[in-house]
Formats: C-alpha cells, structure tokens, sequence
C-alpha cells in the first residue's frame, strides 16, 4: 500500500517527536506501508496561524495539499500527528463547503505557481491507516514478542477522533481502536477514563495553570489505573505529557512518574525490534523500569563524552606545589 | 449595549461572515453544553455559551477583550457536543483574529505567541520548537527559562532538540502565496 507522507514539523531529525518518525518507518516496513513523503512541505501552522489571519492560514495549508498532487496516482496523504492530521483535514473539507473561501485560496496559490482542487487529497492518520487499511489481522501476524504483562493505557487527545472533517475513523468521546490495537500486541489495557481528552496544546507557553492541570488529569488518571505507561498518538501529547510531567510534579508538589509511548514504537517492540531502533530511550520520564517488566532493555543514553584534556600528556609538566610531588 | 459595525453590518454578522464554511451560530439555544465540556472553562471570563449570547447581542468590544478564546485549548469538544452544530471552536478562532487585529486583548502572551509562531512559519517554512520557546519566554516570562531548565537540558540531552531552523526550498514561492492571501483577507473585510 502506497501513500503520501505528511511528516510535520515535530517528527523532523532532531526535533521533539522524531522517534515517532523513527518508529513509523520501522513498521511502514514491516506492514508493507509505501511511504512517499510530499516534496518540500511546510508547516501546517498548528493552532496559531488560524488566529492571526484565515485567508493566509488556508493558504498555508493548501500548499500541502497541491504539493501532494504531485505525488503522481497517490490520493491519500498519511500524516501521523494529529494536530497537522486536523489542518490538511479540515481545510480541504471547507475548502469543499466554501467556494468563495476556495477561490480566495487559489488565487494566493497561483502567486506560487500552484493550485488545489478541494478533494484532490485525502487526508488520513496514521492510526487509521495502521487499524482500517492494514488491519488487526495482518497487524497479529506480525507480531513475535506480545507485550504481556504490560498495562498500558491509550490514550487519543482530541483531534483524531474530533471533530472528524471527514467522518468518523473513531467516537469523538469514547474511542477504541488504539485499545483494540494494543490487545493485538498483547499488552493488558486499561479503560482509561481520560483518553479522549486535551492534553493541553500550546497552552504550556501561555499560562502554565492552565496546562498542568489538564496534564495532572491525565497522568493522574493513567497512575490511577496503575498502568504501566501511556501509549499516545501525537507528539504534542507526548510532549507535554512527557517533557512536562516533572514541572508538572513540582507545580503541584507530587511525584507521579508514568512514560509516555508512542503507538508505533508499542508495535515495533511486539514486532520483535530493538528498542533503539524504535527511538526508545529518548523519553525524559524514563520508560526502562516499565519495559523491563516484559523483558526490553533499553540501553541508557551515553551522557556527552568528557571534554579531552587540552594539554597533550608529552608536553612539559605543568609547575606543581612541593606537597603534589610528595604525594 | 448593542453596537452596530462601522460597515453597517452587526457584529453577528461580522462573526459570521469571518468564519470559514458555516458556523450555524443563528441556531444556538443557550443550552450551555459547550462551557460544560471545555476544559478550560473555569479560567475563562466567560463561558462559551454567554460569549456567544454576547455576540448576539452586539457587545463587540467586550466579547473581543474576553479572554475566553485565548485559553481555548482547541479540544473539539463543544464542536461535537453541541446539540445545533454550531462550529464553537472556530468562532473562538474568529474572535481571536478581530481582537488581534482591533488591538483588544488585555494579557498579549497568546497572541504574542502566536504572532512569533507565524514569523518562523513565514520565514522558513517550518516551525521552528528552539526558536519559538526561548523567543516567547525571553518575551514574557524570563524567569520561567530557569524554571523549564532541567526540562531543555534533558531534551537535549536525549537529542530532542534541534540548533538549527529549517527552510523550505520554495520559500520565495509560500512568502509570495502568503502575501496575497493576506492581501485576499484585507480586501474581503472591507
């Protein structure tokens, strides 16, 4: 199966999300996913563009979509976030609905030699694409190492499951695929109260009341459950569920301490691979305590080697106190 | 206090027409179920519900001073309950562009932080976390660098930070599309 490939700007080398990139080529390979990413795309603008300027942040968008055209035959485009999963989503549905809206957008792409025909592409999630195109079956078949013992609880955030653009891939409120699809890997899954709801989004850099509240409900929830680890999504979750669970803690003086996992890196392990392949081991709430118990080792990251000494050993001796020589 | 628009248009309206497809604002039955869904609604002036009574009733101004759109958190959650398909969340997105462009918000760390998202956007292409982060803290909340230390140090660390912004090859191409969407927009309002 062939599709475009929308990475977004998280899961870039080097950025926050990246082992979410690394996880998703290694079971692209492995479930025969043809990933083609789309040439030089941009940002998808998050929640912010959208609140500065409409017409601009349609524009924005839609230049995805006309560069996906481009990917001669492929019709659908794979993007694994949720957040860009919802833009590219929603601005071909109202680029369809609203024909002023429509025209307005093609007139900006024209300045940049493009254009977009509303529903070209169709846009799809990766978690869709892993549970309705691939399927549970094939999904089973491939697993070698079944995460027995593991309780894990999965977790969807908001925008893959709303407001649904283009249908429903899953319920808005009580959503269940990612349980069923960790059931397939064998893991024990909790029913997690707190799975559809926000993680939080920006507002970590806006008011961090606000943001630690709703990440405690989740990391509470999770803790509450006694699972093991959170599996998520979308690398905003996993950001300010991870990264921020220890300013979290010390807001509210607790000391929860649940690792926060990407679906995909869940499915490389049942696959049988190494848990470096999978980009495990970059999590900062450390999940190697909770992987041991199904038997993965998760080598620690090496802490940067010592500066070397700048002074070559057959250099002259340095001059040294009388009570140094002693010794 | 209803207040007309300068063009003659209510503010209904200007709502309204500033929505992308069609928010279905008319139909809203002041149920209330979209404040009971929002996360975020104990930190808000106002509740959606009566943010949405406001607009009906012409209060301009102050439905764009109200912080509620700014700690929308974009969860979707009044959009699928609302029993009248009424696109709550996108309203807030309206509400947040015309008190962005009216100057009528009373705390600028939201639209402040939007505003240098979209400068990366514009000028490379992508988004850029480094950039982003440490420009808005150094911006509002100095102090908070200290604070979210130990958390930058770790991301590092674990080589989840990136030095370096990324630029599009066709950057003159998206600055060009952007330029006349804006363009689009300002003659659309008028």
């Amino acid at each position: 199966m062939k599709y475009s490939y929308f990475p977004g700007c998280s899961l870039e080398r080097g950025a926050a999300a990246y082992p979410y990139q690394q996880s998703t080529e290694v079971i692209a390979r492995t479930l025969d996913l043809e990933f083609v990413e789309v040439e030089d795309w941009n940002c998808c603008g998050a929640t912010e563009y959208i609140a500065l300027n409409r017409m601009a942040a349609y524009a924005l968008v839609a230049r995805n979509l006309a560069q996906a055209t481009k990917n001669d035959g492929l019709k659908e485009m794979v993007a694994p976030c949720s957040a860009c999963y919802l833009n590219l989503s929603k601005c071909d549905a109202y680029l369809t609905d609203d024909a002023a809206l429509a025209a307005n957008v093609n007139a900006a792409l024209a300045e940049g030699g493009l254009s977009y025909k509303p529903g070209s592409i169709k846009v799809r999630h990766l978690l869709d694409v892993v549970v309705n195109d691939v399927g549970y079956e094939r999904v089973a078949m491939r697993v070698t190492k079944p995460l027995r013992g593991l309780r894990v609880a999965p977790y969807y955030g908001c925008l893959v499951g709303r407001p649904a653009f283009y249908g429903q891939i899953d319920d808005p409120e009580y959503p269940v695929t990612l349980d069923k699809l960790l059931k397939v890997l064998g893991a024990e899954v909790v029913d997690y109260p707190m799975k559809a709801h926000c993680c939080g989004g920006h507002m970590t850099q806006i008011s961090e009341g606000v943001a630690f509240d709703l990440i405690r409900r989740l990391v509470k929830g999770a803790a509450d459950y006694q699972a093991d680890l959170i599996v998520t999504v979308c690398p905003m979750c996993q950001l300010n569920l991870d990264a921020f669970q220890g300013g979290m803690n010390r807001y509210f003086k607790t000391n929860y301490h649940v690792p926060v996992l990407y679906f995909t890196q869940m499915m490389g392990l049942a696959f049988g691979y190494e848990a470096v392949e999978l980009g495990i081991g970059a999590e900062l709430v450390d999940a190697r305590a909770a992987l041991a118990r199904i038997g993965v080792e998760v080598p620690q990251v090496e802490p940067p080697a010592p500066r070397k000494t700048r002074r070559p050993k057959e250099a002259l001796p340095m001059p040294a106190m009388p009570e140094e020589v002693a010794k | 206090m209803p207040t007309v628009a300068t063009n003659g248009r209510t503010f209904f309206d200007e709502v309204v027409a500033a929505t992308p497809g069609d928010p279905h604002l008319e139909r809203c039955l002041q149920c209330g179920t979209c404040g009971g869904s929002c996360p975020s609604g104990p930190d808000m002036d106002h509740t959606p519900r009566a943010l949405i009574g406001m607009i009906r009733a012409g209060m301009r101004e102050p439905a764009l001073r109200s912080n509620t759109p700014w700690f929308c958190v974009s969860c979707y959650y009044c959009m699928v309950r609302c029993p009248q398909d009424i696109h709550v969340t996108d309203i807030m997105y309206t509400l947040k562009r015309m008190a962005v462009k009216s100057k009528l918000y009373d705390d600028s760390t939201a639209p402040d932080f939007s505003k240098t998202f979209v400068n990366w956007v514009e000028n490379y292409g992508r988004a850029f976390e480094l950039g982003l982060m440490s420009q808005h803290l150094l911006r509002h909340n100095p102090f908070g660098v200290f604070k979210i230390a130990n958390m930058g140090v770790g991301m590092v660390a674990k080589g989840r930070i990136s030095f370096t912004p990324k630029r599009i090859k066709g950057i003159d191409g998206l600055k060009a599309i952007l330029a006349k969407a804006k363009e689009l927009e300002a003659q659309d309002e008028v």
